[in-house]
């Protein structure tokens, strides 16, 4: 009661038209805001239980998802696997060669072949002769896969050196080895036209080489050398040049207008039109592609 | 019936390899090995093409003068280079997709990762994304070597 009065004397100093009454009366009211404290605290811990239960519901609802999930998924590759099976038992036997596969397109790609192409792989004159824009655009579709690699992997700031560390014995296996695989890798594209291989599996080999470089060398050394942008920019010299040659079908195409691609000796080293250097376009492509890969794929995540 | 199954093991086998495949891809919840899986899917249909296009008796189809020789189909041979380049592109897409992933959950798990993404945890980390991306960018255009 005194303690009221104190404040109400303090108080009618800035009011001076309140009476002690009213006053009293507000200072009784004013303990009753007290417990709307409270309730903003219960309204806090419902919102947290609430977001629990949500939690939990949510929880419950992914477990339910995964179950059904690994159900469904049981069921599907069981009736795949059933129908494939089906599907195998009654295929045409294997190895008979009145399969139906073997039909008069195989005929002719086996006949006139070496006619038509030059080359005595019948493969590499199928895919960089007949087929040669499918090839192109698979090139393209290694081209496109580099690209989107460099641009997700990028990283804020260079990485400092090679995490491989450099060993005494792989150095000196590497030195004897590079030359040695490298050779082999370009053997094998400048024959593809002539013996198993061509450009995807000898620019395979070649790439090999790179990679196993990148190890004897270090990151620093060798991209001294071979930086992204001028690996990235003798790729798509590659591909331009593939585009450039490859167009002459257009000009020569089915109505043999002037001029055409001489064909060479077979079994002759420069033979067979346009497929050496084609080989060659896809070789340096596909090699490029792997060193990109593994230099990329190789910088240790922090 | 088994003399067929015999018979026919290759076709069974490139089968087994697609379904190994497919449930790895379904059912692993370690994205590495969901990509594994994809790459098993992938060597179970060439295996299929390769077997379809062999005869019995052919040879690799690379002429040599003179000799009369039987060859095995060609085309799938074309069909399966084809095939490999496209599978080594995506893998390494995917591997790369999959280093993203794990820079910004630093899990594997797709099940984490899905139940980080749903329940809204990542919003802190996407700010700092965010905050990050720009200085990076600047970084490489200063640098235009």
């Amino acid at each position: 009661m005194l303690e009221d009065y104190e404040a109400y004397l303090k108080y009618v100093a800035d009011h001076p038209k309140v009476s002690f009454e009213d006053f009293r009366k507000k200072r009784e009211k004013k303990p009753r805001q007290a417990p709307s404290v409270v309730e903003e605290y219960d309204e806090s811990e419902e919102d947290a239980a609430m977001e629990a239960e949500w939690n939990e519901g949510h929880i419950h609802r992914m477990k339910m998802w995964q179950r059904s999930y690994a159900v469904l998924s049981v069921l599907v590759s069981a009736v795949v696997l059933v129908f494939f099976f089906q599907v195998s038992i009654q295929l045409p036997p294997f190895g008979d060669p009145t399969n139906p596969d073997l039909n008069e397109v195989t005929e002719r790609y086996i006949e006139k072949g070496l006619e038509e192409t030059g080359a005595t792989n019948i493969v590499a004159g199928l895919i960089l002769d007949y087929r040669a824009f499918d090839t192109f655009g698979e090139s393209t579709v290694l081209f496109a896969a580099t690209m989107s690699v460099i641009l997700l992997l990028r990283r804020p700031r260079p990485v400092k050196d090679s995490p491989i560390p450099r060993d005494r014995i792989l150095q000196m296996v590497g030195l004897v080895m590079i030359p040695a695989v490298m050779m082999f890798g370009i053997y094998v594209v400048l024959n593809g036209h002539l013996s198993p291989g061509g450009g995807f599996s000898g620019g395979t080999v070649m790439g090999c080489g790179l990679i196993l470089a990148y190890m004897v060398m270090g990151r620093s050394r060798l991209e001294h050398y071979l930086t992204p942008n001028r690996l990235t920019g003798v790729t798509v010299a590659c591909l331009c040049t593939y585009g450039v040659l490859k167009g002459y079908s257009f000009i020569t195409g089915a109505n043999h207008i002037g001029w055409e691609v001489p064909k060479g000796k077979p079994g002759a080293i420069f033979s067979s039109g346009f497929i050496l250097p084609l080989n060659i376009c896809v070789g340096i492509i596909v090699a490029c592609t792997m060193y990109t890969f593994f230099s990329l794929f190789s910088e240790r995540e922090d | 019936m088994l003399d067929l199954i015999i018979h026919q093991r290759l076709y069974i086998g490139s089968i087994a390899l697609f379904i190994l495949g497919l449930g790895t891809l379904f059912l692993h919840p370690n994205l590495i090995k969901k990509i594994i899986g994809l790459n098993l899917m992938d060597t179970g249909s060439f295996l299929f093409l390769a077997a379809m296009g062999y005869m019995e008796g052919g040879q690799a189809p690379i002429l040599e003068e003179g000799a009369e020789q039987v060859f095995i189909n060609p085309v799938p041979g074309g069909l399966v280079l084809t095939g490999i380049v496209v599978a080594v592109s995506s893998t390494a897409l995917f591997l790369s997709l999959t280093c993203r992933l794990y820079r910004r959950y630093h899990s594997l798990n797709l099940d984490d990762i899905l139940m980080r993404m749903w329940s809204g945890e990542d919003k802190v980390e996407q700010e700092e994304d965010q905050e990050s991306n720009p200085v990076s960018e600047q970084e490489e255009n200063e640098e235009p070597k």
